[in-house]
């Protein structure tokens, strides 16, 4: 489903990431760890298209179709979805408003008919119910005074409805206490299915104690350093980043 | 967050990357034809002569010249204000014609006898004014430039004692109604462009609700420019007697010229005791070009007066058109308990500016006023909010609550609050709360990463900030000004 080969990426002259390799399958979820600056957060937006990123070198396959020369809007309704790990708020717009803007969008793309208000709404309450979420979520402006908790099941509702093929979700266990944690967690793994693959993006072992990923990577200084399959995390957890990162690449950026 | 002054934000201007954005943005005003009919013009420049050949096409009665002349001499003893936040060159008023009428044998009497030429213009803006096609309930008066060119739904207003006709009409067939309220708000003494209306204005709508009678439909009048180098003068007149509602909306479009056009109107409102009036306005004239080059100049006076106890005037204007937008929607609160509204949405793109907010006079006890001011700033565009919160001795537990947010588009927009607060009597409660903010890339992102165009991110994120002044116009208005918000903002991403 996704194949990024060789993938180097920087912000004005700084290089971000130095030669990133990855497939990704429909099915799989994959986990990718590292400290700090190592370039976690940079590949989620760029493989979701944010601007202000350069791509000097390699290319990102995504349904045989070239990724990068597609623009944000495109890769979402390609199927691509970014789970924010601070999702913006949007004053005076109802979260069902744009839940159907953004599924209208997505339908139109994919050549299927626009929802109407009433046949949304019966989608979306049916997101809601698979969820856990109360229907009051709806009617408040988008993450305009959600606590912290509120905003990343926001973020998972918007996932449910658009019914991605390819999910990316960016941190989005920080800040959750463990309640908040698990329900976010389930409503992944209610969205898990043979069509649909996951890239986890995570700084803390936690989250996947919940979403038990295929494969976990190890990022470090723009580079993939070690790849393994669940039990990789949990010898993270016990041994620290340090372990993982050979000595040479914990001195030099590349 | 600031509570005064806010100029050029310093963040940067999102990249300009999308193809089908900057197709959009060369896409010009589309009302800005020019309908090719004949015209009878009185020549250009001003003096009494010109007022008396207003006044005589009109077959004014004696009171009304006399009334026209007194502002003409008045206007001569005074100078043109300096004091708004716009800029522009000095306006030549001897050359502009100051009376435009299409020719017609005689005033029509009916749809029928309109030219169909000026029938499909309207047709071309959107306004039915075939009555089977104004289903939606709406009664229709039509200005083209000078004149009105027809009124719907005249009998079934007829029926309950509704007045809805054009000035003209009203000072032809209700002189005492007229006499009796024409300059008893916005007096011919009260400012430059008033004084200058008074003396020269053509035509415009009258509407008279008498006691207790709630209009059933929605009333309406149309204003287009249409003449070359002419002004529209225009005056309206809207009196509520006593328990009595009316609800009257406004728009106005213009041909795309490069002169500037001078729109000087004055708008009066009085509501007696118990009395509601609700006015709303889509001001679309045309901007003029992506450099400033034409555009109207639209320096309005709007005022209504909320003469009894327990009566409530509501203005609620969508301005997204004009070249310079000069004008202040005020309400004197006289009457105990007495309510005044304004809610505003002013959007200037590329070079327009605008200085627009509104006056509440609190003279009765218990009066109470809101303000909720929506401006939005892209391209070079200029936006003040200028207002005044003025509670007199006698407004005892006088209250106002102001809300006024500015968003910022580009990094060439400027964004102005202007408030000035005057309280004399210590038992008013008065409130001003202002915000500033700037649609960032990271939220534009956001909405494109849930599969929307940058047109359609940044026409949501508008709309929700614009929500609270969508909501108190009428429904299909509402739906019209959200329209015409995305496309005067076609481009402005950038």
């Amino acid at each position: 489903m996704l194949e990024i080969r060789n993938l180097h990426v920087s912000i004005g002259d700084k290089p971000i990431l130095a030669g990133i390799d990855l497939t990704v399958r429909a099915g799989e979820v994959h986990a990718i760890m590292g400290p700090n600056g190592s370039g976690k957060s940079t590949l989620a937006q760029v493989l979701a298209g944010r601007e202000g990123y350069t791509v000097t070198a390699g290319s990102v396959r995504y349904l045989e179709q070239d990724l990068l020369a597609m623009a944000a809007e495109q890769r979402a309704r390609a199927g691509v979805f970014l789970a924010f790990q601070y999702p913006l708020e949007i004053p005076g717009v109802a979260n069902v408003q744009l839940l159907r803007t953004a599924l209208n969008s997505v339908r139109l793309q994919r050549g299927e008919p626009e929802l109407d208000a009433l046949d949304f709404l019966d989608t979306v309450k049916s997101k809601l119910a698979l969820l856990g979420m109360d229907e009051s979520f709806l009617y408040r402006a988008v993450n305009e005074g959600f606590s912290g908790g509120e905003k990343k099941r926001n973020e998972i509702l918007q996932m449910a409805v658009l019914e991605p093929r390819l999910a990316i979700l960016d941190e989005t266990d920080s800040g959750l206490d463990i309640d908040a944690l698990k329900t976010v967690a389930s409503g992944v793994n209610a969205l898990k299915s043979p069509q649909r693959a996951f890239i986890l993006v995570t700084h803390y072992q936690r989250l996947l104690n919940y979403i038990v990923p295929d494969h976990v990577h190890v990022l470090a200084v723009g580079r993939i350093v070690r790849s393994g399959d669940a039990s990789l995390a949990l010898e993270l957890e016990n041994r620290g980043y340090g372990w993982a990162i050979p000595e040479a690449q914990k001195e030099t950026r590349p | 967050m600031s509570d005064t002054e806010v100029r050029h934000s310093e963040l940067p201007a999102p990249e300009l990357s999308n193809p089908e954005l900057r197709k959009r943005i060369d896409d010009e005003y589309r009302w800005g034809f020019v309908t090719d009919i004949e015209q009878e013009v009185v020549p250009k420049g001003l003096n009494e002569d010109v007022i008396r050949l207003i006044s005589a096409k009109k077959a004014e009665p004696a009171f009304m010249l006399d009334w026209r002349l007194q502002a003409y001499r008045h206007w001569l003893t005074l100078r043109e204000p300096t004091w708004a936040s716009v800029h522009h060159a000095p306006i030549d008023y001897q050359a502009i014609h100051y009376y435009a009428a299409p020719k017609t044998r005689t005033q029509p009497k009916d749809l029928s006898e309109v030219d169909p030429e000026l029938l499909r213009t309207y047709e071309k803006l959107g306004i039915p004014l075939q009555e089977r096609e104004a289903l939606a309930g709406v009664a229709v008066d039509a200005v083209f430039d000078s004149v009105s060119v027809a009124t719907t739904f005249k009998d079934k207003l007829e029926s309950l004692g509704i007045i809805f006709c054009s000035f003209s009409e009203a000072v032809q067939k209700h002189p005492e109604l007229v006499r009796q309220y024409l300059g008893s708000v916005v007096p011919y003494t009260d400012n430059y462009f008033a004084t200058l209306n008074s003396a020269v204005f053509t035509d415009g709508s009258f509407v008279y609700v008498p006691k207790g009678v709630r209009c059933p439909m929605e009333l309406s009048t149309y204003f287009r420019i249409n003449a070359k180098n002419s002004g529209q003068f225009e005056r309206t007149l809207i009196i509520a007697d006593e328990g009595a509602t009316v609800s009257y909306l406004e728009g106005c479009t213009a041909p795309m010229r490069d002169e500037n056009q001078l729109h000087a109107a004055v708008v009066e409102l009085v509501a007696l005791k118990d009395a509601r009036i609700k006015y709303s306005t889509v001001q679309n004239w045309y901007p003029g070009d992506r450099e400033g080059r034409g555009g109207i100049y639209n320096f309005v006076t709007k005022r209504g007066d909320c003469r009894g106890d327990r009566s409530h005037i509501s203005w609620t204007q969508v301005e997204t058109g004009s070249a310079i937008t000069w004008k202040y929607p005020s309400c004197i609160l006289r009457g105990d308990d007495s309510v005044g509204e304004f809610y505003s949405i002013a959007l200037t793109n590329h070079r327009q500016q605008a200085d627009t907010g509104t006056k509440m006079i609190h003279i009765g006890r218990n009066s109470r006023s809101t303000i909720v001011s929506k401006g939005i700033s892209a391209g070079f565009g200029s936006n003040a909010y200028r207002g005044l919160v003025k509670v007199l001795p006698t407004a005892a537990n006088a209250r106002n609550h102001t809300q006024c947010d500015s968003l910022l588009m580009s990094d060439r927009c400027a964004a102005h609050t202007f408030p000035y607060i005057e309280v004399k009597n210590p038992s008013a409660t008065v409130e001003h709360e202002a915000t500033t903010s700037k649609i960032g890339d990271d939220q534009l992102f956001y909405l494109r990463s849930r599969g929307l165009s940058a047109e359609d991110a940044v026409n949501l994120i508008v709309n929700g900030f614009c929500k609270e002044v969508f909501k108190e116009l009428p429904m299909e208005f509402a739906v019209e000004a959200q329209k015409l918000l995305a496309v005067s903002l076609e481009g402005a991403v950038g």
